[in-house]
């Protein structure tokens, strides 16, 4: 490692990988067993496309793991460039809930659009109280949002048993909050068809919670790594990047339950 | 020169892979740069087969072998899908973007070469899934914009549109991933010295081009994503008895849509910027103006959209806005335009090849440049909405601006990438032939448009018959003329020249033209250091 600035270069030239074309392999059987399904077929050819991508995720992750515990590879310039790489990435998911978003409002606001209900929720919509589930969420992801930020700062100081602590705590908040989502969508007496209502709530609403899965996914592997004593005071890109992805969540989650629970509910229950 | 240390670009040791695993888990950008090509050259051979079809069709009044018209719709919304996100997008930023950027700022590869990897299967994965599209059910006769209601399910029940649905977000998702590689790899890897303001003008078009992908294609997924459950799964978003609106459809596919326009032809300005320059011996006139200019296209591009909403209802004031604001585009467009004027203002000419597709570049982009703004005021694109005035407009600024700077930049940089040089007369014969064909295709288009003919409609009143021949004869040009391209490549690739590290002499000054030709496997190795004058 201490070496790297003798080298003529400090980049990390990638060894031939199987994982780009497995993975597209996957995309390409999810895509055409998808189909199949929406249209009257059986699921699993959907399915059978997820086990590859998983196999393709475990695989790929686990060579770049395998390269950073080599000390070689993960140079301070390459580190800034996974540092970029995942901002860039945070950048693009937010432009995909922007589009949600962009429904939602012109779906809701007449002053956006001619066909806006002039009414928000639509008759006949009982929507759900944000200051019952709703809020308790929003305490659950801002509390995970503090002890991941605890985990950051204990992993800084090289305190592995906080880190472990922090990290599994969020985790854990992350799965009460799923937890709590599913309760509510059983509970919500408006459906996912019929009205535009329910596309942007649940549309919205439910990328969102997948995004907290896969953010607590993330978490928990870098538990794992935690565990396994691959994160160091120094590099810890892989728990950085989930950091980051977690507190995206978390804003994301602010603005669905400024706007859709209780801006969008307020016609409802405090009109 | 600028550079104060030459470089040596040998081979690095077990970093060589060989047979097919070098292609199908390539992690060296100039391999996936290659495959890239390859695709984009398939693809349009596909997309200008259809246009062929279009135009032999179109060649006079009656219907003359199409009678399905769900099928003429088909090939009209595939001519477009495939030239856009299988010519074009390929050509310019996964070849060429993959082959030179590393090489014009003199880093050995690309910040992620894995991903560099994926992102060329996936777009592979995509024309795998849109050729489906067509073969499977009645097709997608949508036009490329995928406009609901004729997309949903009561329209289009066959599989087809989904095919068609996810056929684009894995080419986006193939995008975004391309794009967050671009962005990092120019702004961390770049060699010591070379600063933001002296990078080449190409690889700037590719940084702001990275960046309207990163952000414009994630509200195209979002947009598919809806459609697509309005299709399988029961949401309104676009159903307006359900309190949905086809116009938030046209709202979000257009605010991708505009900055993918941009997305096509900002590589462009890039390729013509270096070969004016090279070609002219002069370093680019006022260098910032130009950098400048291009983030204000991509900047101003992002808040335009609305234009191609004219028709659909919008509030006067809104219209008011987006007329205003499409309009400004003109400035900073009519600054590189100048520039490139300024540039060769009093250099010492050449007129190979590159240099003059690069100068009918300039010349037809701005006539496409002019129709442009004429539909941006809105109470003429009113009359002259959905008709040959529009498909002659964007045909002008895509067809004959990016499609001749792909091909400028094909002549231009296949020496280096092949080793071959282009035989210099056929070369110059295909320019020809081609600005020739194109314009006989397409400027008669105007007149047509202006005169009322309706676009994508398979028959017209006899009162259209004059001009209709002459475009599609001219199409028949044109279709002659790419036959000669693929005999350029072929005999290039054959017979062609050995080609010197630097074929084009003190004009070009970029890092490409310091390493061999061919590149090498690995090449900046030893990474070049920048000395203080600006790299054009």
């Amino acid at each position: 490692m201490a070496d790297w600035r003798t080298r003529s270069h400090p980049w990390h030239l990638v060894d031939p990988s199987p994982w780009p074309i497995v993975g597209t392999l996957a995309a390409l059987i999810m895509a055409i067993g998808g189909i199949w399904y929406m249209h009257g077929g059986p699921i699993w050819g959907f399915l059978a496309g997820v086990a590859v991508l998983i196999v393709t995720f475990v695989g790929w992750w686990r060579d770049v793991i395998r390269e950073a515990q080599t000390g070689v590879h993960h140079t301070p310039p390459v580190q800034t460039g996974l540092r970029m790489g995942m901002i860039l990435f945070i950048a693009s998911e937010v432009m995909f809930f922007f589009a949600f978003f962009w429904a939602f409002f012109h779906s809701s606001m007449p002053i956006l659009s001619r066909v806006a209900a002039t009414v928000w929720p639509p008759e006949g919509i009982i929507p759900l109280h944000a200051w019952t589930v709703p809020f308790l969420n929003t305490l659950i992801l801002l509390t995970s949002g503090a002890t991941v930020t605890y985990a950051h700062h204990a992993i800084r100081l090289g305190d592995r048993s906080k880190f472990i602590k922090g990290t599994a705590l969020t985790v854990l908040l992350g799965f009460i909050f799923l937890g709590f989502q599913a309760f509510e969508y059983i509970h919500a007496e408006f459906k996912l068809t019929g009205g535009i209502y329910g596309s942007t709530f649940y549309l919205a609403t439910g990328f969102h919670g997948f995004h907290v899965f896969v953010g607590a996914c993330f978490l928990a592997v870098c538990l794992f790594r935690g565990l396994a004593g691959h994160f160091k005071p120094e590099q810890h890109i892989g728990f950085e990047a989930a950091a980051w992805y977690w507190h995206f969540v978390d804003v994301v989650w602010l603005f669905l339950f400024v706007w859709i629970y209780w801006w969008g509910g307020a016609g409802y229950h405090f009109g | 020169m600028a550079y104060a240390a030459s470089h040596d670009a040998h081979d690095d040791h077990g970093h060589h892979p060989s047979g097919w695993r070098r292609w199908v888990y390539s992690t060296n950008h100039k391999d996936i740069g290659t495959m890239y090509m390859v695709v984009s050259m398939l693809s349009a051979v596909l997309g200008g087969g259809l246009s062929w079809l279009i135009r032999l069709e179109l060649a006079e009044p009656g219907i003359q072998f199409i009678t399905d018209f769900q099928f003429y719709n088909v090939m009209v919304s595939a001519h477009g899908l495939i030239m856009v996100f299988f010519v074009v997008m390929p050509a310019l930023i996964g070849g060429f973007g993959n082959w030179f950027l590393p090489l014009m700022i003199g880093t050995p590869d690309m910040a992620f070469p894995r991903m560099n990897n994926v992102s060329f299967w996936l777009l592979v994965a995509a024309l795998i899934l849109l050729v489906l599209s067509g073969i499977v059910g009645s097709g997608v006769g949508t036009g490329w914009t995928v406009y609901p209601p004729l997309s949903n399910i009561e329209y289009h029940p066959g599989p087809s549109v989904d095919f068609a649905i996810l056929s684009l977000h894995l080419a986006g998702a193939s995008s975004v991933l391309g794009a967050m590689n671009f962005i990092t790899t120019i702004l961390n890897m770049r060699a010591p010295g070379m600063t933001l303001h002296r990078m080449p003008l190409f690889v700037w078009a590719m940084l702001i081009t990275a960046f309207l992908l990163l952000l414009a294609i994630p509200v195209l997924a979002g947009a598919l994503t809806m459609l697509l459950t309005d299709r399988n799964f029961g949401t309104a978003f676009f159903k307006t008895g359900q309190g949905g609106d086809p116009i938030l459809w046209q709202h979000l596919f257009w605010f991708f849509g505009h900055p993918e326009v941009y997305i096509m032809i900002l590589p462009g300005f890039g390729i013509v910027s270096q070969i004016v320059s090279t070609f002219s011996r002069k370093p680019i006139f006022g260098y910032l103006g130009m950098v400048y200019a291009m983030v204000s296209i991509g900047f101003v591009g992002f808040v335009v959209w609305a234009h191609h909403m004219f028709s659909v209802g919008l509030t006067s004031s809104t219209r008011a806005y987006f007329v205003v604001a499409t309009m400004v585009i003109a400035v900073p467009t009519g600054i590189k335009i100048f520039s490139w004027i300024a540039t060769m203002w009093g250099g010492s000419i050449s007129f190979k090849t590159p240099m003059l597709w690069a100068i009918g570049f300039i010349f037809l982009f701005v006539v496409g440049g002019v129709t442009g703004v004429v539909l941006a005021n809105a109470a003429i694109a009113v009359s002259v909405h959905d008709t040959y005035y529009v498909v002659a407009h964007f045909h002008y600024v895509l067809s004959l601006g990016a499609v001749f700077s792909i091909f400028a930049g094909f002549y231009y940089w296949i020496g280096k990438m092949s080793g071959r040089q282009y035989p210099e007369k056929l070369g110059q014969l295909h320019f020809w032939t081609s600005f020739v064909g194109v314009n006989l295709l397409f400027f008669p288009q105007h007149f047509l448009g202006v005169q009322g003919m309706p676009r994508r409609i398979p028959d017209y009143p006899d009162a259209f018959t004059g001009w209709n021949m002459v475009s599609s004869f001219g199409a028949l040009v044109t279709a002659l003329s790419t036959v000669l391209f693929f005999y350029v490549v072929y005999r290039t690739l054959t017979s062609g020249e050995k080609c010197a590290a630097n074929p084009w002499g003190e004009g070009a000054s970029t890092l490409e033209w310091t390493v061999p030709s061919p590149a090498p496997f690995h090449t900046h190795e030893v990474m070049p250091k920048i000395g203080s004058q600006p790299a054009e």
